[in-house]
């Protein structure tokens, strides 16, 4: 290549490399590139060549306009991310600050408790049932074969309403969710697949009672239900509650007026060191009762027990909750203490369900 | 109910250990609340024999003893004044822990003698209240035997709780005979013979209770028992009572106590100097009164069975004895009585004057009508054999009642309701060794329940018998078949409401609550509380005596505690119940929020107080949270009286249906709350969304949303600033803009409210944005500004806004 070209070359080159700013290229480039610039002139002059010479420094010329072209953009490049990272550097935030708050919400263990079981039960096609809390004497006492003077109606504790006309036997708040039981026999003709999760009210105030407190009733009417099926059912809801799938489980004879034959069932745990543990472990819990539903209540709801029969549960929902998180006291579930709320609740998004499973 | 090992073996001939029979109980049904084995507290415990007792020497009050224990001989420092030379102890070594203290017995050096043991009181051993002195056993006590089995103590005590409908349990021997069904043994034969009556009862017995259904007393069999000697009870008997909790009185007294126990039969003894002629069992007299062996005088109503003589009513029957005809040691004659009292009666009497009785527990449960009899001979003999006397023949009035029944029982029936595969023969047996009677019928059988089991009424408690006793470890787990191959909804749409509410409000950020359902009535009575059926009769507290008309009181009041616990800004909700009157359609399902104090501080965003609007959002978030159209809901300004009445308002569809109301709550109602809103750090809102009055979603048959028609063409925004009446609604412009042109304008956006510098006093500055999206073509300079200007026109003659310039 001639000489010419080549110092051009060269000091267009150095300029390039020696630009500190994306300004300095545009000075190279209106140097060398533009329209009279040191390429430009030498274009200019390729006429007073002849055919042959005019092609080979034409080619020349060409090659070393792209070179410097490309030198320039690739230079300018380097400076455009030098030049953006000094202004992001200079843009700098503390990222270690607190966002902009977002309240988190809590879900109440109770709440949480019973979208489980609605969760179990409901995959053993049951569906959900529901029934007042101030209750007829009927529904909650004389229909479930507990007539008036009846030893089971003192371990009731039972609330009464005034009764601001007289006469009448006064309503009750409802001592158990089993009215719901009668309610539903009456209006609907089996099979029958119910849970009645729901407040209940005791006259019982102490460390291990609350006047308010929640239960949820299974009942299962249909012509082959038995106590074989009352195991299995139970069995499989406790250990899918729990989530300790060989939970061991034990059912033990038990006096209900509204079930004949009546259980208790336990579940295995251990209290070794003081500390209850669920599972296997020589000892046992009660959590829930049962029973075959009395042939009388069946009766009672107008259903022929010759031809009906089947099984009914209830237990306390907060006693679960407090067995399966922990929870040492009954007390505080209705002490809205957001210190408590906030440790034991649940986030919105945490819906229990079969497939997505039942807890964190 | 609590017995002795040693007590249940004198009914149950077994080999069974201690465990066995434990278990045994709990899975038949008679579930063991603890066994106390007082023995193995007391095995450190021996006899001890005091070689010598000599003054110390340096202590007035203090003795020196030499204890010969059997295997050596320890020098114990005693201080009990009955500490003496040739007397029997109980010894305890040092590193015993005293069972009576909880304190560990170190050797030591009691001035200047050493001291390695200790000689115990009653006390000391937990036995008594008696510390005057140490035990001083029998001279024939062995030296170095473990004290309690000398005592007779090494007798564990079990309890059983008993269910109600085993009246029949009450007594040891019913226990014992569960326990022979279930195969831990055989139940021995009682033996009771009857007592000849030497002479005729000077005391007579009338029942006047005729053509009253149930018979108050079905049944009263008496005994005159003269020349007896009533004294305390042999240490058999008086150790018996004792290790069930029962003290010792005297020894007739404790024979009706052991009748009881025993073999579940209440009797009582009259003393009969004290009873003035006959006796006759009738109602009460309205106003009569009887003063009871409890100290305790009642007055009766007409409705109690009273046990009378000619001077009036001598003790509550089945319930509890008078005090006037007790016995006590100077007794010579006694009256014996055995009845039977009607169940419903003797609780309804016992409830209603609060006595609670071993007898009345046992009556009102129903008592075997065919042991009677037996158990006044047994009875007899018992008050014959230990306070002598000569006896009189029975008197009886009434008559044993029939109760004598049968049901069929179908084998079949055990495993088609009870679950339980068992051969027949096997079933049929466990019923005869519970005493019933069994007889072939066809292709079932007739069962016969004993007299003792009232509590069996059909198949179904036959075949529990059966189940019961076989065990319920032998039936077999079955899953529960699905009726459809796939599970239908659990929820109803209805019952999803209060479901979505909570993860609504939740995803809100306000944390649930659950309170309780019954409030003070001074409160509720703020909220709205008007059915006088709501109130309780028997409230537990009385802040807590009216069913609640509203659960705002509830958070406001839980708010405030966490305010005071140093937990500021509560943002709290429930959703459940709140009732409006004592039927089921009065009891509607609410969910209820409350925010109080203030948004949170932070540096990016100042912390402002919560106002009526947040209440409003979160009556929003629920509302559209159940997949409710918010904008179909027109918001009126006319909550209920317990809001702010210039910062509230209700969400309503229709001129009747208030879907929810929210607000400020009313500073007078937060005062008679005790709230001062400045230790709050701001207001108080809240918001009641009625969940049961959303309307319920249409059933299209179909899941499918819609089409969605989206358009190709560019939406255009512009914006209007406004000057209005400060009064005026924004939800007025906002309608008068949608109004103008429904299909093409997609969206009203208010973005500035301004009062103050530049918009003149009593007005307010109003700016809001105006989407259009034009659906088949872009909009063009012309028809937007023709738009603008209808919607200027429209707001100024919906408002009297005028276009602020």
């Amino acid at each position: 290549m001639d000489q010419d070209l080549n110092r051009l070359r060269d000091d267009a080159l150095g300029a390039i490399a020696r630009a500190a700013a994306v300004a300095d290229l545009n000075t190279v480039r209106v140097d060398v590139l533009g329209r009279k610039g040191r390429v430009t002139d030498l274009m200019k002059t390729l006429g007073a060549l002849t055919p042959d010479e005019r092609k080979a420094r034409g080619a020349a010329l060409n090659a070393l306009k792209d070179e410097i072209t490309a030198a320039i953009d690739a230079r300018a490049a380097a400076l455009e991310a030098v030049e953006l990272d000094h202004r992001l550097q200079a843009e700098r935030i503390d990222v270690t600050l607190p966002v902009r708050p977002q309240a988190e919400g809590r879900i109440h263990p109770i709440s949480q408790t019973i979208d489980e079981m609605v969760a179990i039960f409901g995959e053993m096609g049951f569906v959900v049932a529901e029934g007042p809390d101030v209750e007829d004497d009927f529904y909650n006492f004389t229909a479930l074969n507990i007539p008036p003077e009846h030893p089971a109606r003192q371990s009731h504790d039972t609330f009464y309403m005034q009764t601001p006309n007289g006469g009448a036997s006064p309503k009750v708040l409802r001592t158990h969710t089993s009215p719901v039981q009668i309610r539903t026999m009456m209006k609907e003709k089996p099979p029958i697949r119910i849970i009645v999760p729901g407040r209940t009210y005791r006259c019982d105030y102490d460390a291990t009672h609350s006047p308010n407190f929640h239960q949820i009733e299974g009942l299962v009417i249909d012509k082959t239900s038995h106590m074989g099926h009352l195991k299995g059912c139970l069995s499989e809801f406790v250990r899918a509650f729990f989530d300790v799938p060989d939970l061991p489980v034990r059912f033990r004879p038990s006096y209900f007026p509204f079930t004949e034959p009546s259980a208790e069932m336990d579940i295995g745990c251990s209290r070794a060191g003081g500390e209850l543990k669920l599972g296997a472990g020589g000892d046992w819990l009660e959590i829930l009762g049962s029973g075959m539903v009395h042939p009388k209540v069946i009766a009672n709801c107008g259903l022929d027990p010759a031809e009906y029969q089947g099984f009914a549960f209830g237990m306390g929902i907060e006693r679960a909750a407090m067995l399966k998180y922990g929870i040492p006291d009954l007390r505080t579930f209705y002490e809205a203490d957001l210190r408590w709320l906030r440790h034991y609740g649940f986030l919105g998004i945490d819906v229990p369900s079969m497939t997505g499973g039942l807890g964190r | 109910m609590k017995f002795t090992l040693s007590w249940l073996k004198d009914h149950l001939d077994t080999t069974a250990s201690l465990e066995e029979i434990t278990r045994t109980l709990t899975m038949i049904g008679l579930e063991l609340e603890s066994v106390e084995d007082r023995a193995a507290k007391l095995a450190p415990f021996t006899v001890g024999y005091v070689v010598e007792a000599r003054q110390h020497p340096d202590a007035d009050r203090l003795r020196v003893c030499i204890v010969d224990t059997g295997t050596d001989k320890v020098q114990v420092v005693c201080g009990a004044p009955n500490a003496r030379t040739g007397m029997k102890g109980v010894f305890a070594r040092a590193g015993t822990t005293i069972p009576g203290t909880g304190l560990l017995l170190k050797a030591g050096n009691i001035r200047g003698q050493a001291s390695n043991g200790m000689l115990c009181s009653a006390r000391e051993m937990g036995l008594s209240d008696e510390h005057e002195g140490i035990i001083d056993l029998p001279a024939d006590a062995p030296v170095g035997e473990p004290f309690a089995k000398v005592m007779g103590l090494d007798d564990p005590v079990i309890d059983i709780a008993i269910t109600p409908n085993r009246a029949d349990c009450l007594g040891v021997r019913g226990i014992a005979r569960d326990l022979a069904a279930a195969g831990l043994g055989t139940l021995k034969p009682r033996g009771v013979v009857k007592v000849p009556g030497r002479y005729a009862s000077p005391l007579g017995v009338r029942i006047a209770a005729e053509g009253i259904d149930p018979a108050p007393c079905p049944l009263f069999v008496g005994r005159h028992i003269r020349g007896v000697k009533n004294g305390p009870s042999p240490k058999w008997l008086q150790d018996r009572l004792m290790a069930i909790g029962l003290r010792p009185i005297s020894a007739l007294v404790d024979i009706t106590n052991l009748m009881t126990f025993d073999v579940n039969r209440p009797l009582h003894v009259f003393d009969a100097a004290t009873v003035a002629r006959g006796i006759t069992v009738r109602l009460a007299r309205a106003g009569e009164t009887v003063a009871a062996l409890n100290g305790k005088s009642y007055t009766l109503t007409g409705s109690e069975c009273v046990i009378a003589d000619d001077d009036g009513a001598l003790g509550l029957g089945g319930i509890i004895g008078g005090e006037s005809s007790g016995c006590t040691e100077a007794t010579t004659d006694v009256f014996v009585e055995a009845a039977l009292f009607d169940p419903l009666r003797t609780a309804a009497s016992g409830r209603q004057h609060q006595i609670i009785s071993d007898a009345r527990y046992r009556f009102e449960r129903g008592l075997d009508p065919e042991a009677v009899f037996e158990g006044m001979e047994a009875a007899t003999k018992l008050i014959l054999d230990i306070c002598g006397g000569e006896p009189s023949e029975l008197v009886v009035a009434g008559a044993v009642p029939d109760t004598k029944r049968s049901y069929p029982l179908r084998p079949s029936r055990i495993h088609a309701l009870g679950g339980l595969e068992i051969p027949a023969d096997r079933a049929l047996a466990i019923l005869h060794r519970l005493g019933f009677a069994v007889e072939p019928a066809g292709d079932a059988y007739r069962v016969a329940p004993p007299s003792w089991r009232g509590d069996v009424q059909g198949e179904a408690d036959l075949v529990e018998e059966v189940v019961r006793i076989a065990g319920y470890d032998a039936i077999e787990a079955v899953p529960l078949p699905r009726e459809t191959a796939l599970p239908r909804p659990a929820l109803t749409p209805l019952q999803r409401r209060a479901r979505d509410a909570r993860r609504a409000l939740a995803g809100a950020g306000l944390v649930e609550a659950v309170t309780f359902s019954f409030m003070a009535r001074a409160v509720a009575e703020r909220f709205g509380f008007g059915h006088p059926g709501l109130l309780l009769a028997n409230p537990i507290a009385a802040d807590l005596d009216a069913m609640r008309p509203s659960i705002l009181p509830n958070l406001i009041l839980a708010a405030k505690r966490n305010a005071d616990r140093g937990v500021a800004d509560a943002a709290l909700f429930e959703v459940g119940p709140i009732y409006l009157d004592d039927t089921p359609d009065g009891q509607l399902s609410v969910a209820c929020a409350v925010r109080v104090g203030a948004t949170p501080r932070h540096w990016g965003s100042p912390s402002r107080p919560v106002d009526a609007l947040d209440a409003k959002a979160d009556a929003l978030a629920v509302v559209t949270g159940l997949g409710f159209a918010a904008d179909a809901a027109t918001v009126a300004t006319e909550a209920p009286g317990w809001y702010h009445p210039g910062r509230s308002g209700v969400l309503k569809l229709g001129p009747k249906t208030v879907l929810a109301q929210f607000g400020e709550i009313h500073p007078a109602i937060l005062a008679a709350l005790d709230i001062d809103v400045r230790k709050l750090g701001g207001p108080v809102v809240g918001c009641e969304v009625f969940l049961d009055r959303l309307p319920a979603p249409k059933s299209k048959g179909t899941r499918a949303r819609p089409l969605l028609k989206l358009s190709a063409f560019q939406p255009v925004e512009r914006d209007f600033a406004f000057v209005l009446d400060a009064g005026v609604a924004a939800d007025a412009v906002i309608k008068a803009v949608r109004g103008v042109d429904r299909a093409l304008i997609a969206g009203v956006s208010v973005f500035d409210v301004y009062q103050g510098k530049g918009v003149p006093d009593g007005k307010k500055s109003l700016a809001i944005g105006v989407r259009l999206q034009p659906a088949d073509r872009t909009l063009t300079d012309a028809e937007i500004e023709a738009v603008g200007q209808k919607i200027v026109a429209a707001v100024t003659k919906a408002t009297g806004a005028s276009l602020r310039s």
